[in-house]
């Protein structure tokens, strides 16, 4: 994955004029993020973003060979991206999660606040090596069971993996998709990437880790029995080997100049491969584990809003987004990306920055990442998406309580996003 | 006479055992437990998040309701079993506070633990749960401490005299 040469801003032939295309390429995208929330009839988000992709090629909204630089683009980087799906995966079917589950008990004792250190340290780890989705989809439900099981109450550290999700996805390039797009934009190797981002990541997680003692006080402070002795958990050897081995990988493949997807792909291979032979998971669970029809959404979102910053986006964030690398100008592009990661979502919020901020270096591409991953903990989908997520997926449910997540987020995104902003720039100095 | 024993994790051994010793052994004794729905609605708003990701039975959100459901009949069983007379579960799920104090309209007695910091005692003993649960019961409340009682030492020092005019 090598870095991009700048784009042109506008496609050359193409048969509608700007403000149509750019019309018809902004509900394109609306169309898709709705979907994608929604989801009709259970379908899948492909089903809306593939054609709509194909419409904004075959209406000249985005030129063909744009639209083909754009697939090229992505390829690589959703093949990493399923590659570090499937490991995390098989990461579960090992018991490495229920491994996690036992640890947090065992240390914490039933102590809530020696949980909450427990649930930081585990979240950040398991978010930074086997990514976001990972955390919130195997890592949520062991710390609730967790904190139910030993008696203290679950509320903070539901949050935290939420929380962490997103704040601790800062550390290397397969912690969050957004990551991986920035870095095939920002031409840093993996080991570099890693370094730059390192010190960002630790400042924001401490900042939550504050955030969270002061906002959560009472009930950390709330009663728990005396500590039970919990089970003494089984160690997923093979799993913890073959994590170690594929961030060894990353760190071997990025040095000789070998995409670092390879390593993915290598990890992934060997737990998929063992859990086949122990019939643990069939052909089909491995492609399942893989998310294609996700795959197949983020190429055709790259197209749709590749075509919307085409069309005039482009010149209209290149006027707001501040140029330079100094700490002001980081600070800048870091709020403008938290702000548009709330206002749309953060995915299409990272494609259109990154080709804005890519030839400004990769000070501006880190500082749009801070933005957007430490960004969507006041929103969760960001704004437009949570709306509509809240009042048509969850309309009959009152459970979803955007009062207490707001509050929370209000205090902890500009705490824990403004020193890793500072903490960038002190990066970029040193390294 | 009936008895409603709101039981909540960490601390419901106590108020069963105050149920066993206060309570008259023809007592009617109901078992309540009430599962907040927020903690659910965290995970539920977290995988939303991920938009693109597809598989609504990944949601973890669900998995946190039914853990919730499955720690809650376990915490029943076992208080049923401590108490060791025959009683009623009862499972509800909101707002905490509202159902704790809604689910015991028409009892005698309901019997509570402290769910607060005891680690400085005094206000902050109570949490906002029990806080409103007591504030607002429809019935006589028993408030029980989660361990042992304090003993009178940990009373603060009387405020000095006021001073003579």
């Amino acid at each position: 994955m090598d870095g991009r040469a700048p784009r042109t801003s506008r496609p050359e032939d193409r048969a509608l004029n700007t403000p149509l295309a750019e019309s018809l390429s902004v509900v394109l995208l609306v169309a898709v993020l709705a979907w994608a929330v929604v989801r009709p009839f259970g379908w899948p988000e492909a089903v809306l973003a593939v054609p709509a992709a194909a419409v904004a090629v075959a209406s000249g909204a985005i030129s063909l060979d744009h639209a083909r630089e754009e697939a090229a683009r992505l390829g690589p980087v959703v093949g990493f991206l399923a590659a570090v799906l499937v490991l995390a995966h098989f990461c579960d079917v090992e018991g490495l999660f229920r491994a996690c589950g036992a640890w947090m008990a065992r240390w914490a004792g039933g102590r809530p606040v020696r949980l909450l250190t427990a649930v930081f340290a585990l979240a950040s780890a398991i978010t930074a090596v086997l990514s976001l989705d990972a955390t919130i989809v195997l890592l949520t439900p062991v710390v609730f069971a967790t904190a139910a099981r030993t008696g203290v109450r679950p509320r903070p550290h539901v949050y935290a993996c939420t929380h962490l999700s997103n704040t601790a996805s800062l550390l290397l390039p397969v912690s969050n998709l957004t990551n991986l797009l920035a870095f095939a934009a920002s031409g840093l190797s993996f080991t570099r990437f890693a370094a730059l981002m390192a010190l960002p990541w630790l400042v924001a997680i401490g900042a939550e880790y504050l955030v969270f003692r002061r906002f959560f006080a009472r009930d950390l402070a709330a009663a728990a029995p005396p500590a039970t002795p919990a089970e003494r958990p089984e160690l997923p050897l093979f799993a913890l080997v073959t994590v170690a081995c594929t961030l060894a990988g990353f760190v071997l493949t990025s040095a000789v100049g070998v995409d670092p997807a390879w390593a993915a792909l290598a990890g992934a291979l060997v737990l998929a491969v063992r859990a086949l032979v122990r019939r643990r998971a069939t052909p089909m669970s491995v492609v399942r584990a893989a998310a294609p029809s996700f795959l197949a959404f983020v190429l055709a979102l790259g197209i749709v809003v590749r075509a919307v910053v085409d069309n005039g986006l482009a010149d209209a964030l290149g006027h707001v987004l501040p140029g330079g690398s100094g700490l002001p100008a980081l600070l800048g592009i870091a709020a403008l990306a938290a702000v548009l990661a709330n206002l749309i979502n953060n995915l299409p919020a990272v494609l259109v920055l990154l080709p804005l901020t890519a030839p400004a270096g990769p000070g501006a591409v880190l500082a749009v990442l801070l933005g957007v991953n430490i960004g969507p903990n006041l929103t969760y989908a960001g704004s437009l998406a949570t709306l509509l997520w809240r009042r048509i997926v969850h309309q009959h449910e009152h459970g979803v309580d955007l009062k207490e997540f707001t509050r929370l987020g209000l205090l902890a995104v500009p705490a824990a996003l403004v020193p890793a902003v500072v903490a960038l720039w002190g990066s970029l100095q040193v390294l | 006479m009936r008895v409603i024993a709101w039981l909540v994790e960490g601390t419901w051994p106590a108020c069963v055992d105050a149920v066993r010793t206060q309570a008259p052994q023809a007592s009617d004794v109901v078992l309540l437990h009430v599962s907040g729905p927020e903690v659910p609605g965290v995970a539920h708003g977290a995988f939303a998040g991920l938009l693109g990701r597809g598989h609504p039975e990944r949601d973890p959100g669900d998995r946190l309701e039914d853990l919730g459901g499955t720690s809650a009949a376990q915490l029943l069983e076992a208080a049923a079993a401590r108490l060791g007379r025959p009683s009623t579960p009862l499972e509800r799920t909101g707002r905490v506070e509202r159902e704790v104090v809604a689910a015991a309209e028409g009892a005698d007695l309901l019997v509570l633990a402290r769910d607060g910091d005891r680690a400085r005692l005094g206000p902050h003993s109570l949490g906002p749960a029990a806080r409103f649960v007591v504030d607002h019961a429809p019935c006589p409340v028993l408030l029980v401490w989660p361990e042992a009682a304090p003993d009178l030492t940990t009373m603060p020092p009387p405020p000095p005299h006021p001073p003579h005019h």
